[in-house]
């Protein structure tokens, strides 16, 4: 299953929007706790409460600083899971076919039955979005929580992602982007996404919304405030005048 | 990229074990029992020995009969199959060679040929990784086939090849260097491609996703001092080729001196290799701030 | 292709049992999902009033907490030396009694000897209710060192706060303003509402020192000088006077503008507010000329009122606010340098939030009566909405400073209306309705009154007949008068002082007062340690009640170990903190979604039977028996006033009824049917202008929250202050200390003023340049956080965060070190470059330093050889100035302990081992977690 399908029925995938994101984590966890319990291995932790812990999560909120060429520093909240790529390099090096990407949606997964832990497409993954599990020695990645988006045995409503349904800020937006009309494919078109090291030719399937312009200098709707009077005095005689006509 | 030591065992000495099956494969040396025995064994257990290494690296090593199902896209896969086959071809040969003294002359061709083809899948495992910029160019399949044929050849005793393979190999691996060290900046991959912010202004990391290390951070992201690579640089091509073939061409040979000889060729290809993993940068790197 | 088969559709859980997340005050609902009887996997409920679903990093990561291996097993008696860490295991029975042999007899000779404080819990009616029938004086929750200065100015001002009692308008909000706000309490909230704001792309000022967090994605970013907040305000208020864009209509009717001020400087009540011989607040009627009470039917408030007598004019509040804002002193210009703000940006951001409040006006077609009788057609609306915590209110300005922000407010007339910011219930309440603090000990005998109130003026302070304090943490006095919330952070060191008096036994529950929530934390381990001549404690006896291995822990004589939150019950109540939304009321409850494993028991449950052992009233039946069984059953049947109980849904026989109704047996299981919570919604009418609002009375009375109407109008004069100052300048019988007169003449301004942090007078600003801060990281909550193998991966460490300015000047690189000093102590941490930060300003995550041997860590964990705490830097009392005394490093008004007003200085070390102070290891009663961890409840 190694090769990748000549195209998907659907394109599933996140939008991420930077401008909204607060850097809370709750998607980190929230993504660790449904994982850990469902699809594949649960996520382990080494050295949980010692030293050094090193633990496999699936999805992980980085901080930026921009800095542009006038104006102050930003600050970036930046989550990154799998993107789902299109041309997805992790899955055409996979050794054992354990990696694939799925004709009808396109999510990409790893069976884990199959895979040999040979850490290869973590290496071809140009985004960070695979992680060994110490203890299983198998490939995890994210599932776009493909056990749960078709599960009925959640609610229709629950049968999104766990990350998406958590994110207080309402940063993370799941669908689908080969439907132009879906809430996705309107934010990107909207907002403007973006795709992450589109020099890699990945073709992500996730899209990132860019923070919308940031300290913009005087707006022009609101002229600064002319003064009615400088001294109580003033004040109080502007004060008559308004309070007749009220 | 994490220099981990099976790994470079693995590269280091498959690349000898198949380079030398090459050379043992097209009769050079042209030896048959008791010495052919002790060349073949030499070769088999380099080759097999650097496989075996490799296992090592695997989560699930009782799966790896599953790694010979992809050969039609995955590297390798290929590799998995090619070396199989190699080492299957260049076994019956070697049985015939050693025992029934009895070389079948295409057997030994097509080995050869298998085991260099194996050593480029081995290559190739890491030359179409876009994501290490360092490795994703022609030097590393030509470099890998060099190492694979200097040593082989070396190991196999053929001087007559070495006044030649060792230069190149010297000045294929500065090349080598040289292009790499531009080569994830010619790339163009920058923290500001990576997030996208870059149309905003410059980026640099400010907290890592989390305060501990990760896989990622474990395995991909490794820094050695720039101090360290030239040091490490210049002990590497000494032993890789300057000494050897020193030794080789100015002193008086004795087989203590070829023993260390090897060694030292042995030593430089494994300080070299390590080199070409620990200075392996990783597009991830990117995201953890690290480049 | 031949993918594999997969299962889309896998079981979830067995059974899903829905309660109340603990890992902060927040307070979401939750999803505990069981297999086998085990916690798989929690999630937000959709239901809930306050998170609709979401729900944050430290609520999903509750598994790894109620498994943490930190958490106690069994009551420990202390066996080593305090501090030590040793402890025995013990039954329940012994410890119970140990407990009731401590207390009886404190109770039966001197009440006050016991000192019962309480940190961060959600039971605090009930504890107090404990406390009250013991009798003791000294009871306070941890808001003294929190954030009394954000409740108390909320309250005098306009009858409710920002921090949890109101929230902006978020779904009609157009701009909004944030000052001081890392993650707060009402973390998921805000986090839902910014999303809102973002999604509608309404535009976010972050007035911040640091660029992180929600400050991060404002759409403007104000790197304030910390403590200038108030600055800032009252340049935004002038520039709004000056420029006439104030609610004139607003001002006039629903606030003390127009409200006459005594202007005869010879009475006794030259500035309190004039009444008439009902006791009125007076206005000048617009309509008559004449002077009205406010609140008479078709009077119309005159903002220029004024009136002549006995050669004396008592002019309206109003003409006061016009002389001190349009004052030159509060022109951008003139507080530019000291915010570190430019004066063209205060004067466009005032700009801003007039056009948006008054040429963006919102109106909704809803009819509303006032409390005057009059009819509104509409409901209008200014869409500019401001919040605020801690980085306002951990200043020793911050009382005033809050004031200002809530001036603000209400000039902009946004407080209560579409747009604007609004109350949760049980707020709106004035001042008034709120209880006075009581201190009457009788030896045997419960208390006089509640403990915590708002006082109104000297006669009201908790002093002896002597004129000392009443209360060991001197709340209510001329120190602090207003201290609404006590001042848990100096109860430890008054009670080592032996000063006001000695105590016998503090009983604490729920705060780690050896380690982060103290200022101090070296000081406050030696006075829990110090013994006196004899060898005998200087504070006798410590109990305290925690869940886990906390650094607190090794430093009680006794240890009552308390639950998890999924093992107990609790209860979310309006009579305490509750989880009301702006639309509704609402309470909720926490169940045993499962068994406790260990011999633990929940904290109010072992004091029902506390209680009953020693036969408190409300406690013990008229047999003397122990009335509730446990906690639970005092939820159930407890009741304040008739009708009115901790929770107020389900009530009545059938539990059909809403707020108010006789007790209901299954009024828990109608709970727990219900999803855990209750919500009762506001009628439509009565959604905004409550304090004023007749629909919006008549239904908080309906509902239990008042027992009769009580319509008020804020107070943008507040006139308890204004006796406080009267008294400071010679009147009155009750006369503060002749060393306190000045600063409460100067401090006490009935309109809000700013002056410079405390700090800034008593260390030298040119020594001590730098401001440091912390912040709560949103996925940490305090010290807990560090027990929980998956929350501490992400803040396991804390650097110290410079900004370019400092980073640059000391040469600094990455994996360096700083030592940092204050006036007080010295520091060696790990530091790292942030850009986006004031100039003059570094700040660390708040509570990741964790001491060896706490939380069943191992000694080598990063959070106790890298992580760090900023406390060993700040001390509860301010360096001596050499006027003999030492003032408290605390807000003058509130007591509210000044975290942020912190200065240092630092220069480069060479990286050490461990970050220093180190401390030794305590031993740890629960030993250590396991190695790995690969959790799966379901095998
Ligand atoms: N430098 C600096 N210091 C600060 C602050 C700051 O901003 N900067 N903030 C201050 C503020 S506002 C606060 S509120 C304090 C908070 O300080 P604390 O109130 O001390 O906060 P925690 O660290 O959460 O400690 C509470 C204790 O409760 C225990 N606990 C947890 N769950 C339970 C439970 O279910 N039952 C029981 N019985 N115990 C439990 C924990 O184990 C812990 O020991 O810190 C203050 N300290
Ligand atoms: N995740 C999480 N949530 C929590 C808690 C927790 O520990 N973790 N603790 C809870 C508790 S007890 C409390 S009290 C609340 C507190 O919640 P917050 O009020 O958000 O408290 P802090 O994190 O101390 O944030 C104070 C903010 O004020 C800024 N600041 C400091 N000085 C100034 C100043 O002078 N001016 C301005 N404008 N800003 C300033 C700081 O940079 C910081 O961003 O959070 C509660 N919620
Ligand atoms: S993000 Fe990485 S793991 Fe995911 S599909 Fe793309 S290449 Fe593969
Ligand atoms: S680690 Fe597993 S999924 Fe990844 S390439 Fe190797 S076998 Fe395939
Ligand atoms: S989609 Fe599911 S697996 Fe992927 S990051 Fe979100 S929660 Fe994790
Ligand atoms: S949950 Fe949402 S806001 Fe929080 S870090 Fe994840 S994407 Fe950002
Ligand atoms: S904000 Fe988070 S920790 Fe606090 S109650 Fe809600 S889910 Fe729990
Ligand atoms: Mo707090």
């Amino acid at each position: 299953m190694t090769t990748l399908p000549q195209s998907t029925e659907r394109k599933l995938g996140l939008v991420i929007d930077l401008d909204t994101c607060v850097g809370c984590h709750a998607c980190v966890v929230s993504c660790k706790g449904w994982n850990t319990e469902n699809y594949g291995a649960p996520l382990s932790d080494q050295n949980a409460y010692g030293k050094d812990p090193v633990g496999t999560f699936l999805n992980r909120v980085h901080s930026y600083e921009v800095t542009p060429d006038v104006g102050a520093t930003q600050t970036v909240h930046f989550p990154k899971s799998c993107l789902h790529c299109e041309d997805a390099p992790c899955v055409t090096v996979c050794p054992t076919g354990a990696s694939y990407k799925r004709v009808e949606d396109g999510i990409v997964l790893v069976n884990e039955k199959d895979c040999i832990g040979c850490g290869l497409c973590a290496w071809a993954c140009p985004y960070g979005a695979r992680e060994l599990d110490a203890a299983e020695g198998v490939m995890k990645k994210c599932t776009l929580c493909v056990d749960r988006i078709y599960n009925e045995n959640l609610p229709e409503e629950d049968r999104e992602p766990a990350c998406v349904r958590t994110c207080p800020a309402n940063a993370r937006h799941f669908g689908d982007f080969a439907d132009p009309d879906s809430n996705v494919s309107q934010l990107v078109a909207e907002r403007g996404g973006i795709d992450l090291m589109a020099e890699q030719g990945t073709k992500p399937v996730n899209k990132y919304l860019p923070p919308r312009p940031k300290d913009e200098a005087i707006d022009i709707l609101a002229p600064l405030l002319a003064p009615i009077a400088e001294e109580p005095k003033g004040f109080l005689g502007w004060l008559d005048r308004t309070l007749e006509k009220l | 990229m994490h220099p981990a030591p099976s790994i470079i065992f693995f590269t280091v000495f498959s690349g000898l074990g198949f380079g030398m099956l090459s050379f043992l494969g097209l009769g050079k040396p042209d030896v048959s029992g008791f010495t052919a025995f002790v060349f073949f064994a030499i070769a088999f257990a380099m080759a097999v020995g650097g496989l075996a290494a490799s296992s090592l690296h695997l989560g699930n090593p009782q799966r790896a009969l599953k790694a010979f199902t992809q050969w039609r896209s995955s590297w390798l896969s290929r590799e998995a199959c090619l070396a199989v086959a190699a080492l299957a071809t260049m076994g019956l040969y070697a049985i015939g060679v050693v025992f029934f003294d009895t070389r079948i002359a295409i057997l030994g061709l097509l080995g050869s040929s298998l085991s260099i083809l194996t050593v480029f899948a081995t290559s190739m495992i890491y030359a179409q990784l876009k994501t290490v910029p360092r490795w994703n160019q022609w030097t590393t399949p030509v470099l890998f086939l060099l190492y694979a044929m200097t040593g082989g050849a070396f190991f196999t005793a053929q001087m007559w090849l070495m006044p030649w393979l060792f230069p190149l190999l010297t000045v294929v691996q500065i090349v080598a260097w040289v292009l790499g060290d531009r080569r994830f900046a010619n790339a163009g991959h920058t923290l500001e491609t990576a997030t996208g912010l870059g149309r905003i202004g410059k980026v640099r990391m400010f907290e890592a996703p989390h305060s501990s290390d990760n896989y990622l951070t474990k395995e991909m992201v490794h820094i050695v001092g720039r101090k360290h690579v030239s040091t490490l640089r210049i002990i590497g091509l000494l032993s890789l080729t300057f000494l050897p073939w020193f030794a080789m061409v100015f002193l008086p040979f004795g087989h203590m001196l070829a023993l260390a000889a090897a060694l030292l060729h042995i030593l430089g290809a494994l300080t070299t290799r390590w080199l070409f993993f620990a200075q392996a940068e990783h597009t991830v790197g990117l995201y953890y701030g690290q480049r | 292709m031949n993918q594999p088969v997969i299962d889309l559709s896998p079981k979830v859980s067995d059974e899903i049992r829905k309660t109340t997340c603990y890992m902060c005050a927040c307070r979401c609902g939750i999803n505990v999902h069981m297999k086998d009887g085990k916690v798989a996997y929690i999630e937000g409920n959709r239901d809930h009033p306050v998170n609709k679903g979401v729900l944050c990093a430290k609520g999903s990561a509750g598994i790894m907490q109620v498994n943490a291996p930190s958490r106690l097993r069994a009551p420990l008696k202390r066996v080593g030396p305090r501090g030590s860490g040793e402890f025995e295991e013990i039954s329940w029975e012994e410890a119970l009694s140990i407990a009731t042999d401590t207390l009886a007899p404190i109770r039966a000779e001197a009440p006050q000897k016991l000192a019962f404080f309480t940190g961060r819990d959600q039971s605090q009616s009930f504890t107090s209710f404990f406390a009250q029938a013991f009798g003791t004086p000294n009871y306070a929750a941890h808001g003294g060192f929190c954030s009394v200065n954000m409740a108390a100015a909320g309250i005098y001002t306009m009858g409710g706060a920002f921090w949890e009692f109101g929230q902006p308008d978020w779904d009609r909000t157009k701009m909004f303003m944030l000052f001081g706000v890392a993650e707060d309490h009402d973390s998921n909230p805000i986090k839902m509402g910014l999303g809102k704001l973002k999604a509608r792309g309404a535009k976010v000022i972050g007035v911040n020192p640091i660029r992180s967090g929600y400050n991060a994605i404002a759409d403007e970013w104000v790197g304030i000088t910390p403590g200038t907040d108030g600055l800032f305000i009252l340049a935004l208020v002038h520039e709004l006077m000056k420029a006439g864009k104030i609610d004139l209509d607003y001002l006039a009717n629903l606030t003390n503008a127009p409200v006459l001020v005594n202007g005869d400087p010879k009475s006794e009540d030259y500035g309190l507010l004039m009444r008439d011989k009902d006791n009125k607040y007076l206005v000048i009627d617009r309509v008559t000329g004449k002077p009205a009470a406010y609140d008479k039917k078709g009077v119309r408030p005159d903002l220029r009122g004024s009136l002549r007598e006995k050669g004396n004019s008592h002019r309206s509040v109003f003409h006061l606010v016009i002389e001190k804002y349009l004052d030159p002193q509060y022109a951008p210009e003139a507080v530019a340098e000291r915010t570190g703000i430019n004066a063209e940006r205060i004067k466009r951001i005032a700009a801003e939030l007039a056009d948006v409040a008054f040429n963006q006006a919102i109106e909704i077609d809803q009819e509303w009566t006032d409390f005057r009788g009059e009819k509104h057609a509409k409901m209008v609306g200014r869409p500019v909405s401001f919040h605020s915590m801690r980085g306002v209110s951990a200043h020793s300005n911050g009382f005033q400073t809050c004031r200002a922000l809530h001036i603000l407010q209400i000039i902009l007339g946004s407080v209560e209306v579409p747009g604007g910011f609004r109350f949760k219930p049980p707020y709106p309440k004035p001042p008034e309705a709120h209880p006075k603090p009581h201190c009457g000990v009788t030896p045997g005998q419960p208390l006089d009154g509640p403990h915590l109130g708002f006082v109104h003026g000297p006669d009201d302070l908790c002093l002896d007949a002597d004129g000392n304090p009443a209360r060991i943490d001197k709340a209510f006095t001329w120190e602090n008068p207003m201290s609404a919330h006590g001042l848990m952070h100096m109860v430890i060191s008054n009670a080592h002082a032996g000063v006001p008096y000695k105590i016998d036994t503090l009983f604490m529950y729920m705060a780690n007062m050896s380690w982060n929530s103290s200022m101090n934390t070296r000081g406050v381990i030696d006075m829990l340690t110090d013994q006196d001549e004899d060898g005998n404690y200087v504070i006798p006896n410590i109990i305290y009640s925690d869940a886990y291995s906390s650094e607190m822990v090794a430093y009680a004589d006794l240890i009552l170990p308390d639950t998890t939150y999924l093992e107990r019950h609790d209860c979310i109540s309006l009579l305490d903190r509750p989880i009301c939304e702006a639309e509704a009321a609402a309470d909720a409850i926490r169940w045993p979604v499962i068994e406790p494993d260990r011999d633990v028991r929940g904290f109010q449950s072992a004091l029902c039977d506390l209680g009953g052992r020693l036969g408190l009233p409300g406690f013990v039946n008229d047999d003397g028996s122990q009335k509730y069984a446990d906690y639970a059953d005092y939820i159930t049947n407890h009741q304040r006033r008739p009708g009115v109980g901790p929770l107020s849904g389900f009530r009545g026989e059938n539990g059909d009824q809403n707020g108010r109704g006789d007790v209901n047996p299954n009024q828990i299981q109608d709970y727990i049917d219900n999803g855990g919570f209750w919500v009762h919604h506001i009628p439509e009418e009565a959604q905004f202008y409550k304090p004023w609002n007749k629909a919006y009375q008549d239904w908080a009375v309906e509902t239990g929250i008042y027992d009769a109407p009580q319509p008020y109008i804020f107070n943008l004069y507040v006139e308890p202050m204004r006796k406080f100052q009267l008294a400071a300048e010679g009147i009155g019988t009750r006369q503060p200390p002749d060393h306190l007169r000045e600063r409460i003449k100067a401090t006490m301004d009935p309109l809000p003023i700013w002056y410079a942090p405390f700090e800034d007078g008593h260390v030298d600003p040119e020594e001590f340049p730098i401001h440091a801060l912390t912040q709560r990281p949103m996925a940490m909550y305090h010290s807990w956080g560090s027990q929980n193998a998956w929350l501490r991966q992400i803040h396991g460490r804390n650097p110290l965060y410079l900004p370019t300015k400092l980073w640059e000047q000391n040469g600094f690189s990455d994996g360096d070190w700083a030592e940092v000093t204050s006036a007080h102590g010295t520091i060696t941490v790990p530091v790292a470059h942030q850009a986006a930060l004031n100039e003059n300003t570094i700040w660390t995550w708040n509570a990741i330093g964790k001491r060896k041997g706490a939380w069943a860590l191992e000694n080598d964990a990063p959070e106790a050889t890298k992580g760090f705490l900023l406390n060993h830097l700040i001390h509860e009392l301010l360096p001596p100035k050499g006027d003999g005394l030492r003032w408290a490093n605390s807000d003058p008004i509130t007591g509210q302990a000044a975290w942020f007003d912190l200065r240092v200085k630092l220069r480069k070390v060479p990286a050490p081992a461990e970050a220093s102070p180190g401390f030794e290891p305590i031993k740890s009663p629960v030993g250590k977690g396991p190695k790995n961890l690969t959790w799966e409840s379901g095998k």
